[in-house]
């Protein structure tokens, strides 16, 4: 008995660890620190939990369940790579909102044996449950459309809008029929069936929602459903009146709209227009703009030995990663290169768009990973002065961010983003698999450009070449 | 209302405002590893699972109950070491060592 009067102290530890993780992952001094406190104080939160009355029954499931989960989560985490490392949060994320959701179910079920039905908890409940599985299934496309399951391209369909209002009102109505015959205690159907119902409901609602989104948008999605699991987990507080759960679930429902919201606005979009958005529709409106305003001008390919001169007299290089870089796992022999150049004397920077990767700070992991130094990292806002003292500017595997239609062609879909100005450099190199158009899906007038070259072949490819041949020079 | 949800009520109206004062000033090269932190937290939902791991009793509650345990264990121990993994890459490491040993965990 003593021991479980501790529990709730318990809680409050690992309530106030969480917070202070949060904290400690805003600077990059603190930050391994803060993810290791959380980490202790959910192991406090989950040790504290065994001494529970309620837990007693089930304690061998209970083991079990850990053990299973925790091998799958330690080798999934383990193995993945730096690449994939959004996917890996999205599968994550969605694990935690069908945790929730089946905590919901369970505890509706549990709470429906012979009491009566309260309102307050019973929504948080259905919430709970509807949040969570929206954020499972969602997750699950998320994670296809990223590892190239399922189709990255936005699926559409006529009747999209009316199909997704349609899922919102069954789920209500169905909501609405549990409330309404377990407050009179009639019952039609059996309760259970009517919540088996609303979850298949809110499965194909998390599918429907994602898929007809783009794969270049899925960071922002993935982010979203974060903070919908977050409140998933806030609702399943509210209904087992824990308030470890609703601090918990709210700081990360808080924190995610946030994040959501700034991956957002670094692509000048609002989050409504991510989700309903007319990228697709605005796509071909853009294209025929861009090819009507084809002036005549032509690309110009380079090799890589000219590639490698050209770098090899510069004095400043401004190097722009984008996707490319990431996809052809290429962040190491960019690092090689930045090394040949820097024996040189040639002075090698990095510009790191806000989204440049996957998501916000991914680019930043994948050059960490490959060792180069944080201070050699620029954000936007301060590498877009030096381009004009930039002798070579290479870009490689990015697109959309170096569109300088962004700036100038209020016409483009992607108008008034914010990109790096690669185009004021003196020279510019992009390396580039082919003149397919990037994740927006338009043309780009920086490879029009007289002063631009194009190094057609794989990112990792086409960097060794350039490195090989500026060793063999040197 | 009853006095515990007026006190529920409180505690999540608090906690929305704490996550937007602490999370408000957080640099974007750490966002990747926040969203991932953040995600690892909601994982608290495992002591939820294991509350009501044995809350109806036949095979099927027992399923779920495993189920649900399952996937709360997985987001919070795969959250925390994917973002253990990514703060390690911001580590300051020795300088000039060739990047021979890329695939290090």
């Amino acid at each position: 008995m003593a021991v479980e009067q501790l529990i709730p102290v318990a809680y409050l530890i690992a309530a106030v660890t969480f917070v202070l993780g949060l904290k400690g992952l805003s600077s990059p001094t603190t930050a391994v620190q803060g993810n290791r406190i959380a980490a202790a104080g959910m192991l406090v939160a989950v040790v504290a939990t065994f001494f529970a009355r309620e837990v007693q029954g089930g304690i061998p499931v209970i083991l079990g369940g850990i053990a299973v989960g925790g091998v799958a989560g330690f080798y999934g985490a383990r193995v993945v790579k730096m690449t994939a490392m959004p996917q890996m949060v999205a599968l994550f994320n969605g694990a935690g909102g069908g945790a929730a959701a089946l905590v919901a179910f369970l505890e509706f079920a549990r709470s429906f044996q012979g009491y009566p039905v309260e309102l307050g908890p019973t929504i948080a409940t259905f919430l709970g449950l509807i949040i969570g599985a929206v954020s499972f299934s969602g997750s699950a496309i998320a994670f296809g459309k990223l590892q190239g399951v399922i189709t990255p391209r936005a699926f559409r369909y006529p009747g999209q809008q009316a199909v997704t209002g349609l899922l919102v009102l069954a789920m209500v109505l169905l909501a609405a029929a549990i409330l309404l015959s377990g407050r009179t205690g009639v019952f039609a159907v059996a309760p259970g069936t009517f919540l088996v119902a609303i979850a298949i409901v809110a499965l194909v609602f998390g599918v429907a929602l994602v898929m007809p989104i783009g794969g270049a948008d899925m960071p922002v999605v993935i982010s979203l459903l974060n903070a919908y699991t977050g409140l998933a987990v806030a609702m399943a507080g509210f209904t087992l009146s824990n308030q470890l759960l609703i601090v918990a679930g709210t700081l990360v429902g808080a924190s995610g709209t946030i994040l959501t919201r700034l991956m957002s606005k670094a692509m000048n979009r609002s989050l409504a227009n991510v989700l309903f958005g007319a990228f697709g529709a605005a796509t071909t409106a853009g294209a025929t703009a861009a090819a009507g305003g084809d002036d005549g001008r032509s690309i110009r390919s380079i090799s890589a030995e000219d590639a490698a001169i050209l770098l090899g007299y510069a004095q400043n290089v401004i190097v722009v990663p984008g996707y490319g870089l990431a996809v052809a796992q290429a962040q190491h022999n960019v690092r090689e290169l930045a090394d040949v150049l820097e024996s040189k004397g040639i002075n090698v920077r990095y510009a790191i768009h806000p989204v440049a990767g996957r998501m916000p700070g991914h680019m930043n992991v994948l050059l960490a990973e490959a060792n180069v130094p944080y201070e050699k990292l620029f954000d936007m806002e301060q590498i877009n002065p030096e381009f004009p003292r930039a002798d070579v500017a290479l870009v490689i595997g990015a697109n959309d961010v170096t569109n300088p239609a962004a700036r100038s062609n209020p016409g483009s879909p992607i108008y008034g983003m914010p990109i790096l100005d690669v185009d004021k450099a003196q020279n510019v190199i992009v390396i580039k698999r082919s003149m397919k158009p990037g994740f927006a899906g338009i043309d780009n007038d920086l490879y029009l450009d007289p002063k631009t070259a194009m190094l057609f072949g794989d990112a990792k490819e086409a960097v060794g070449k350039v490195v090989a041949e500026l060793k063999k020079a040197a | 209302m009853t006095a515990e949800a007026v006190v529920a009520a409180y505690v999540f109206v608090l906690a929305i405002f704490v996550g937007f004062e602490v999370i408000s000033k957080v640099p974007s090269t750490l966002h990747t590893p926040l969203m991932s932190g953040a995600n690892a937290i909601h994982g608290i939902v495992i002591v939820g699972a294991m509350l009501v791991a044995s809350a109806i009793p036949g095979p099927l509650g027992v399923v779920l109950g495993f189920l649900a345990v399952v996937l709360g264990t997985a987001n919070v121990v795969g959250g925390f070491v994917v973002t253990d993994r990514m703060l390690a890459m911001f580590k300051q490491k020795p300088r000039g060592q060739a990047p021979s040993n890329p695939r290090k965990a």
